[in-house]
């Protein structure tokens, strides 16, 4: 940084690249990132993308954007509204001037902004020069004619070197919050190691927009945000797609079995396809099935043979395997389902994310068919959300359903790398024949009520098992009113029996005195915690609690519950798991609901949290 | 881009386990009482796949059969065999799970013309153009037994049946049709009163890498009785049935009175043969890498009434096996290297 200038210090900022999908914006915001991280900040992110792949360049529909959060202490969402946006046209401002922060920074691409570009979004004058923005720092600059003329000496056509302009935002707005580059341009020189001169050019555009911000008078002043006090150890930054896939491979290690993955692409979960495919020195096979109920019938058939069967996908999948799950809970095998929830009903917002699959993950099979449910809270527990899943599944010879979210899936934060020796193992225990007793497929564990994991191969345990009733020990056939009374209770009574095994929910009530209880499951944590905090730093009193356990709950549930005067539910979605709450536990528990595809705001909640707090004297 | 997959091969049941001692048809029995209705073809079936098991010589403990829903799909319950009775068309999806898993387990399916063609269509197509190791067999009735006789993807156009009291105005499917156009590398129909033909073409279906696909003519003297009435009758038969074996000319009939010819058009007729055409009488070939010859042959049944109908092989191709080259895969990625590696990425930091 050169005395020269000015510095600043912040403790937090939020900053949002937007641009057209094919402006690179994802890959400027991950770089961003990563240099974030390499500086010790704490962080975490969250993309947004348009369902469509490539719409029509410089349209609203196309804007793609990333934002990123990052401070000098914790933080536990990627923040509401950006400090600073950087917009690449005019389509990418129009979509998200609206959530900067008055006083925020605007940088643009100037040379995007004609006449015809404007038009197309149907600006009537030009923002940059009409005085609209006047509440904002705006800082018009041309990316493109400036990138260009960076790159001019690796003659590259100039569509070639314009596109190297968000390379050139990146290295101006890493200089503008001091973070080093050399990551990124290692990382370009292994991304485009193939061709040197795209590789130069990007690096060009990259130093040529960290030193424009330190020489360019319109930029007076850079920002320091100190790195943050983070508990020592070793750390990367890590998506909840990446951190779900790791979790299947160790969780494969971690009991010795085989992984199969049955999978049909499917937005928001392909990624964990893709990247479960790349392990199969793991022991991970992978088969991009037909449709879903063949990835789950693949999953259900390899872990008849012996495998751990895993089938991943979002809303609409899951509802397609829903009787095959239903099979699953009949042969007692183990399965982990993993459902990355999106905007629904139907097709709903595929990029978009929701987390309204709830009740269809209780409840969506034929007959009294219980599965556990447990649900991810944050990018990186999606790795030890994914190991619980497993561990249920293979534990307790069961389908287990694993709630993430198109957040979770593709949002990101600092992981605290686990040590792998420390990591539970996962017992398979299967059946050994014993000589002098015929083999009962449907005996029971006594602790777990467990049946007993055969598959073949192995002589004295040939059986037949399938999706009719069966009769208890034996699992012939079984018609009999009294025995399938007693099967149903017996499965509901196993699954009810993970209970045991589940740590109990603790409830974060700094002074143990708050009236209010604020419980919430899966990606709502972050904005939670951060509402919760905003009303503590207001002087109230509020407790919350997060649920890893959908089902069964943890044994204390009730009981916590019980303990508050009001018990909020924040949910995207119209209330399932307060339906739940309110059906088992008889709490008059109150929703606060939104469906809008985005998660919740902290300010939002915080706002929320401190109306009921001043209500309640609290 | 593209990578060069190789061909693995090697015949169906190498890599599963044999026994040491000889087996007998007992062997293969379970303890289940048989519930078919009296007559239906599927207790013939059962003891030709009963009777010819011990042919195999494999472990029983390595032999898999898994069913879908219907009446035919019962039969799993019934061989001491691993066994896995399912849901309605899935079972050919839950056999690639098993199959693609274990190498050394000898997979069956058995499914009935509601199971694979109707409900189950998807994944019977996937499964033959994947080439999964897998032997199935189509129980084909030509009508929905287990729910008590609705008309069938099979059935005749017209049929009569409950839920379709002026005639069902449904264009059947041609399953071996199906199955060629669908890629599949073994394709072969059988009758289930013939018990000796059946033996013959399941021992190759199963030695066949891949999946087999196996059309058993069956029976079901309660809702569809005598479909196949024009190939069964004595009276009948001779001129009905039309015996395919690889390498001999397609002739059939009293005394070898009627061949199969091919036609102009590209199809193949079946003409009164005598000295002046004899030469032209196509001479089988299984093995032919083109699929069109047998898939004109499998076009003498008409859709629907079965009044003629080829039987035995009507192709046997090599292609490598999706589970075969998924588990070469697994062996070219190599050892497992350091679970702690992957989870620390290029990238982790450490906080002191
Ligand atoms: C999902 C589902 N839909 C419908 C059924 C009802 N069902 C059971 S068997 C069957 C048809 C069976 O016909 P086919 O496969 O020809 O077998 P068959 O009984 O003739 O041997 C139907 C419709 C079912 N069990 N599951
Ligand atoms: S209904 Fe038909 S197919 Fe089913 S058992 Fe009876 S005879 Fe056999
Ligand atoms: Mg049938």
């Amino acid at each position: 940084m050169t005395a020269s200038k000015s510095t600043e210090e912040l403790t937090r900022v939020v900053i949002r690249f937007a641009g057209d999908s094919g402006d690179g914006m994802q890959l400027t915001g991950d770089r961003f990132t990563q240099e974030t991280a390499d500086f010790g900040n704490d962080l975490s992110t969250l993309p947004n993308f348009p369902a469509e792949i490539r719409a029509p360049a410089g349209t609203l529909p196309g804007v793609s954007s990333f934002q990123i959060h990052f401070a000098d202490y914790d933080i536990l969402t990627p923040g509401d509204h950006p400090d600073v946006l950087i917009a690449m046209n005019p389509a990418a401002l129009k979509a998200n001037i609206g959530d900067l922060q008055a006083g925020g920074t605007a940088i643009v691409d100037a040379h995007e902004f004609t006449d015809r570009n404007l038009k197309r979004v149907g600006y009537e004058s030009n923002p940059l020069e009409d005085g609209s923005l006047s509440d904002y720092q705006l800082h018009a600059i041309d990316l493109t004619g400036l990138t260009v003329g960076a790159v001019e000496e690796f003659g590259l056509s100039r569509k070639d070197a314009s596109r190297a302009k968000n390379m050139f935002a990146l290295g101006l707005v890493s200089w503008m919050f001091g973070r080093p580059i050399d990551g990124s341009v290692a990382f370009l020189g292994k991304k485009f190691a193939g061709s040197p001169a795209i590789r130069d050019a990007n690096v060009a555009a990259l130093r040529t927009g960290y030193n424009y911000g330190e020489t360019t008078e319109s930029f007076a002043v850079s920002y320091v945000v100190k790195p943050a006090v983070i508990p020592s150890g070793r750390y990367r930054n890590i998506t909840g797609n990446t951190a779900l896939s790791y979790g299947i491979v160790a969780a494969g290690q971690l009991s010795g079995l085989q992984v199969f993955l049955g999978a049909y692409p499917i937005t928001p979960a392909s990624d964990i396809l893709h990247e479960l495919s790349k392990h199969k020195a793991f022991g991970v096979t992978t088969f991009q099935a037909e449709d879903e109920i063949a990835g789950v019938g693949a999953a259900l058939g390899a872990s008849f043979a012996g495998s751990l069967g895993v089938t991943t996908t979002s809303g609409p999948g899951l509802a397609l395997k829903g009787e095959t799950i239903g099979l699953g809970v009949m042969l007692e095998l183990p399965l982990v389902i993993i459902d990355v929830q999106r905007g629904g009903p139907s097709t709903g917002l595929p990029t978009k994310t929701e987390q309204s699959d709830l009740l269809q993950a209780m409840n969506g099979r034929n007959g009294e068919a219980p599965v556990p449910v447990v649900a991810a809270q944050s990018p990186a527990d999606c790795f030890d959300a994914a190991i619980e899943a497993a561990r249920i599944a293979v534990t307790y010879r069961t389908p287990v359903i694993l709630l993430s979210d198109g957040y979770l899936a593709n949002g990101s934060e600092p992981w605290s790398l686990p040590d792998v020796a420390s990591l539970p193992r996962i017992e398979p225990d299967f059946a050994t024949a014993d000589p002098d007793a015929a083999f009962l497929p449907y005996a029971r564990d006594p602790q777990t009520l467990a049946r007993p994991w055969a598959p073949p191969g192995v002589a004295g345990l040939e059986h037949r098992i399938g999706g009719l009733e069966k009769a208890d020990g034996t699992g012939d056939i079984s018609y009999d009113p009294a025995n399938h009374d007693h099967m149903v209770r017996l499965r509901q009574a196993k699954v009810d029996g993970i209970a045991a095994t589940i740590p109990e929910i603790e409830v974060d009530d700094p002074d143990g005195h708050a009236k209010i209880l604020v419980i919430g499951w899966g990606s709502t944590y972050g904005p939670i915690g951060a509402g919760c905090r905003r009303a503590r730093v207001a002087g109230h009193r509020i407790a919350q609690a997060h649920l890893r356990h959908l089902n069964p709950f943890p044994a204390n549930l009730g009981e916590v519950l019980a303990a508050y005067d009001r018990v909020i539910v924040p949910e995207m979605n119209l209330g399932q798991l307060r339906s739940l709450l309110r059906a088992k536990y008889l709490v008059d528990a109150e929703g606060y609901n939104a469906v809008r595809g985005m998660p919740f705001g902290a300010a939002e909640l915080g706002k929320h949290f401190i109306e009921l707090c001043i209500k309640e004297g609290e | 881009m593209s990578v060069d997959l190789g061909m693995p091969q090697g015949h169906g049941l190498e890599g599963v386990p044999t026994a040491d001692e000889p087996q007998t048809r007992k062997d293969f029995s379970s303890d289940q009482e048989v519930r078919w209705c009296p007559g239906c073809g599927d207790y013939a079936i059962l003891a030709a796949v009963q009777g010819f098991m011990p042919e195999l010589g494999l472990r029983r403990e390595n032999i898999v059969f898994i069913s879908g829903i219907g009446c035919a799909a019962r039969f799993p319950y019934y061989l001491d065999t691993y066994g896995l009775h399912s849901i309605h068309g899935r079972a050919p999806a839950i056999a690639t799970g098993i199959a693609t898993t274990r190498a050394d387990l000898s997979v069956w399916v058995v499914t009935g013309d509601g199971d694979a063609l109707s409900i189950g269509g998807n994944h019977l197509i996937h499964a033959l153009r994947r080439n999964v190791n897998m032997t199935i067999l189509l129980f084909n009735n030509r009508i929905y037994g287990l729910t008590k006789g609705q008309y069938s993807p099979t059935s005749e156009p017209g049929k009569v049946t409950k839920s379709t009291p002026f005639g069902s105005i449904d264009a059947p499917l041609n399953p071996l049709s199906l199955a060629l156009g669908a890629e599949a590398t073994f394709v072969a129909r059988t009758i289930d009163s013939d018990r000796k033909h059946l033996t013959t073409v399941l021992s190759a279906a199963a030695r066949h890498r891949g999946t087999s696909l196996v059309e058993i003519y069956q029976n079901c003297p309660i809702f569809n009785d005598g479909a196949f009435d024009a190939i069964k009758d004595p009276e009948t038969r001779d001129d009905a049935i039309i015996p395919l074996v690889h390498g001999e000319p397609i002739r059939f009939g009293v005394d070898g009175r009627l061949g199969v010819v091919r036609t102009p058009g590209g199809g193949v007729d079946v003409v009164e043969v005598d000295e002046s055409n004899a030469a032209d009488v196509l001479v089988h070939d299984a093995r032919a890498d083109d699929a069109t010859t047998a898939f004109a042959l499998s076009r003498i049944t008409d859709g629907g009434a079965v009044r003629r109908a080829p039987i035995g092989i009507f192709r046997q191709v090599d292609r490598p096996t999706y589970d075969d080259l998924s588990r070469e895969q697994a062996v070219l990625a190599g050892e497992a290297p350091s679970l702690q590696d992957l989870l620390d990425g290029p990238d982790a930091w450490t906080v002191a």
